[in-house]
């Protein structure tokens, strides 16, 4: 039987133009690839996804469809068009877990190409905005036909519904002199301590895990995940002074102004001048580790060696009390150990276990504690307040203290244990 | 074991490990990195405290990956390149080679077979995306297509790195925001309720949880033609599309309602201030297949005050900080509109109570 070819005048438009056209790689597997099924299925897509631009309107709906043995993981498709468009009606999308960094050798791409052709319709994305790898396009008996080529060497299904999703981390100490974190480490000891939960959705609703190796961030985690962990650094930043000599330099005359109004100036907290000999000083005390004079100065100035992490908790999108924030609940944490890994895994595991216990359906961490409360929280996870975890203290008076005389000998306590270790 | 119908039990293996599949160089030189330099847009060298160095290039493309572009990108790795493919988080393609020789030649094999080099720095990267009419169960325009008509407009801002700083573009398809935050974004915003097909409602939703997701309470269990579905209160509702995930007979999208809005002032950093979230500035713009020229001409209108009137390494909240939000609408040409002022939980604190005012 022939394919039928749909006429996509809408589509067509998106070939035009100098950027590469997803609209050109659809119709290059209906047109030429050597696999019929593949030809009939991607023509049937663009059909549909003409008519959806013609109509300004989605038609895929969800519904139920897993591998043996998960409950998550494959992103369901049935078209509401399939009679029109029915070569495409089954169109699931499977999640895979992408390595730690989104490393990959030509020949693993390679291999994962050719499962996908096998089974699915050729199209693939690396990688979604929750970071898994995207196989868009099988039949439900295909899902899992895939998902045993691919998982024989080595690859398993990402997150999908209400439950630990697949983590992100940048490309951090591999390729990055601003990194102060093993993010591959962090990445891979915090999410496969929770497969199990990564599998079988049963939690109130999502949790992200994301690793930026430094305060700049790149992994968008603060925003974007519930638990947040930042590379940072405690002692003194490292200062080249010939090499900061240089950058004066190579701005010619106007190198001293250039830099003070673009990197001196904009510290947020006054903690570099330019001495009279065009050296840099710093006052390490008040450095908040913005990253901003690291950035503009990549070859002269470097975070400390005293690495470690900072860790925040409650970052989210919009649905459904607006977009939230991560707020720091682990101001400094060093990770250098087994142990101390260990013991942010079981930080992870307590900040899970009792969002399950306490968060309503479909509230994110975040909600619950903008709910509850930041102290109730922390209460509920073990953990001690930290003047590091507010943007200042209470405004309002519109509180119970009767408790203050206890809580400030807490406070005391812990500064005399810490004192003496 | 032979039995063939016996299912076969998952290998629950997780994230692999990613040091197998990162070039060597990188690999060595792990956490040792020394500092960085940027010899043209689209290129990066670093250099580790060993003297090793990695020269990376910078690749965009359609994210849509057909097998064969797939196929092609890996040929080109295993010909020009060291054999490797690293992805960024907004999913550029980046060929890593350790011998300097190889990066001119890598790039004409890039740019012959159609792809763009560029993307560093303080160039406008690649738009992140969502999945859109092509994949997503509730979208209210498409991804792909909005991205593929804008970056073929800002292709030289890629290729270039003439902006103050780095520009992060994001879309989303509804109200959801997977597309995140951005210095700008360009998402749907719905401006009309649902149109329920109450018919369907009993069979398709969980009632209690469609109530519970409604982010207003404009929600409520209701007995309609005789059948138990739901109804909302139009005078409360907000438009946002919550409901219709859960609840696929509440048809939120709208071919002539549901319109794209664009935010600008997200930043993920931590350089010089704290993150930010985007904040509204432009909506009731057609969203308008397959070209979405109205969008893309707001999208270039910020980016031209912004080029012209930011100070080196200023980001696009960063720049509105220090000239103002009343500069910002004067020099964009945007109307200030009573949506632009915040009436959501905690919307005192965005509003100005102070006589900080520019004249």
């Amino acid at each position: 039987m022939a394919k039928k070819i749909y006429e996509t005048p809408m589509l067509d438009e998106l070939e035009n133009g100098p950027w590469p056209s997803f609209i050109s790689g659809i119709k290059k597997l209906r047109d030429d690839h050597p696999d019929s099924r593949i030809q009939e299925v991607t023509s049937s897509l663009l059909g549909q996804l003409e008519h959806s631009y013609e109509t300004r309107k989605g038609y895929w709906k969800g519904g139920t469809v897993s591998v043996f043995g998960y409950g998550g993981g494959i992103i369901p498709r049935f078209s509401e068009v399939g009679s029109a468009f029915p070569e495409s009606k089954e169109f699931h999308t499977i999640r895979v877990q992408p390595p730690a960094g989104n490393h990959y050798t030509t020949s693993m791409l390679r291999q994962l190409g050719d499962s996908w052709e096998k089974y699915g319709s050729g199209l693939q994305t690396f990688h979604g905005q929750t970071g898994n790898i995207m196989f868009i396009g099988t039949t439900t008996e295909n899902t899992q036909h895939f998902f045993d080529d691919i998982n024989s060497y080595g690859w398993d299904l990402g997150g999908a519904g209400p439950c630990v999703r697949t983590a992100m981390s940048c490309v951090g100490a591999s390729r990055c002199e601003m990194s102060c974190a093993n993010e591959h480490g962090i990445h891979r000891h915090l999410v496969n301590n929770f497969t199990d939960d990564v599998h079988r959705p049963a939690l109130p609703y999502k949790f992200k895990f994301k690793v930026s190796g430094c305060p700049n961030d790149c992994q968008n985690a603060i925003e974007r995940a519930d638990m947040a962990i930042i590379g940072t650094w405690r002692d003194d930043m490292k200062v080249d002074q010939e090499e900061f000599k240089n950058y004066l330099a190579a701005k010619g005359e106007n190198g001293r102004q250039y830099y003070m109004d673009n990197m001196i100036s904009r510290c947020p907290t006054n903690a570099l001048s330019i001495n009279d000999d065009d050296t840099l000083a710093v006052d390490n005390r008040n450095c908040v580790r913005c990253m901003h004079c690291l950035n503009v100065m990549p070859k002269a100035l470097h975070p400390g060696d005293d690495h470690g992490v900072t860790v925040l908790v409650g970052g989210k999108r919009t649905l459904k009390i607006g977009d939230l924030m991560g707020t720091v609940v682990i101001p400094f944490k060093k990770l250098e150990t087994e142990d101390d890994y260990e013991e942010l895994v079981e930080l992870a595991e307590e900040m899970i276990d009792f969002w399950a216990e306490n968060g309503l359906e479909h509230e994110r961490t975040g909600e619950m504690i903008e709910r509850i409360g930041l102290v109730n929280y922390l209460e509920g996870i073990g953990l001690e307040v930290d003047p590091n975890m507010v943007g200042n203290p209470r405004q309002s008076s519109y509180v119970r203290m009767d408790g203050w005389d206890e809580e400030a000998e807490k406070w005391f306590e812990r500064k005399a244990e810490a004192a003496n270790a | 074991m032979s039995d063939d119908n016996k299912p076969r039990s998952p290998i629950e293996s997780g994230c692999p490990d990613g040091f197998q599949y990162m070039h060597p160089v990188m690999r060595k030189n792990y956490g040792a990195w020394k500092f960085h330099e940027h010899p043209k847009p689209g290129v990066l060298r670093h250099v580790g405290y060993s003297g090793d160095e990695i020269w990376t290039v910078r690749v965009g493309t359609q994210r849509i990956l057909d097998v064969f572009t797939l196929r092609e990108l890996c040929d080109i790795g295993d010909e020009y390149a060291d054999g490797y493919i690293h992805f960024t988080i907004r999913s550029n393609v980046e060929y890593m080679v350790a011998d300097p020789a190889k990066v001119e030649p890598l790039i004409k094999a890039v740019t012959d077979a159609g792809y763009i080099v560029g993307g560093t720095k303080n160039s406008v990267t690649m738009l992140s995306h969502t999945q859109g009419w092509l994949h997503c169960d509730i979208p209210g325009t498409d991804a792909s297509g909005v991205v593929k008509s804008m970056m073929d407009e800002l292709i030289d801002e890629f290729r270039e790195c003439n902006m103050p700083n780095r520009v992060h573009i994001t879309t989303s398809c509804c109200q959801i925001n997977c597309g995140g935050q951005g210095d700008i974004a360009i998402n749907v915003q719905h401006t009309k309720p649902p149109k329920i097909n109450h018919d369907l409602v009993s069979n398709v939703c969980e009632r209690p949880s469609v109530v519970a997701r409604c982010p207003v309470a404009a929600i409520r269990p209701a007995m309609v033609n005789g059948k138990p579905s739901l109804e909302v209160d139009e005078k409360k509702c907000i438009c946002c599309g919550a409901c219709f995930p859960p609840c696929p007979p509440m048809q939120i999208n709208d071919a002539e309602h549901s319109k794209l809005a664009v935010w600008v002032g997200g930043n993920h950093s931590n350089a010089r201030s704290k993150p930010t979230f985007q904040k509204l500035v432009a909506a009731g713009i057609p969203n308008n297949p397959p070209r979405w020229p109205e969008a893309t001409a707001i999208v270039k209108n910020i980016l031209k005050a912004y080029k012209e009137d930011a100070k080196d390494w200023e980001r696009i909240n960063d720049w509105i900080e220090r000239i103002g939000w009343p500069r910002f609408f004067e020099v964009t040409n945007l109307p200030f509109t009573k949506y632009h002022i915040d009436n959501w939980r905690g919307a005192r604190n965005s509003l100005n109570a102070s006589t900080h005012i520019r004249f």
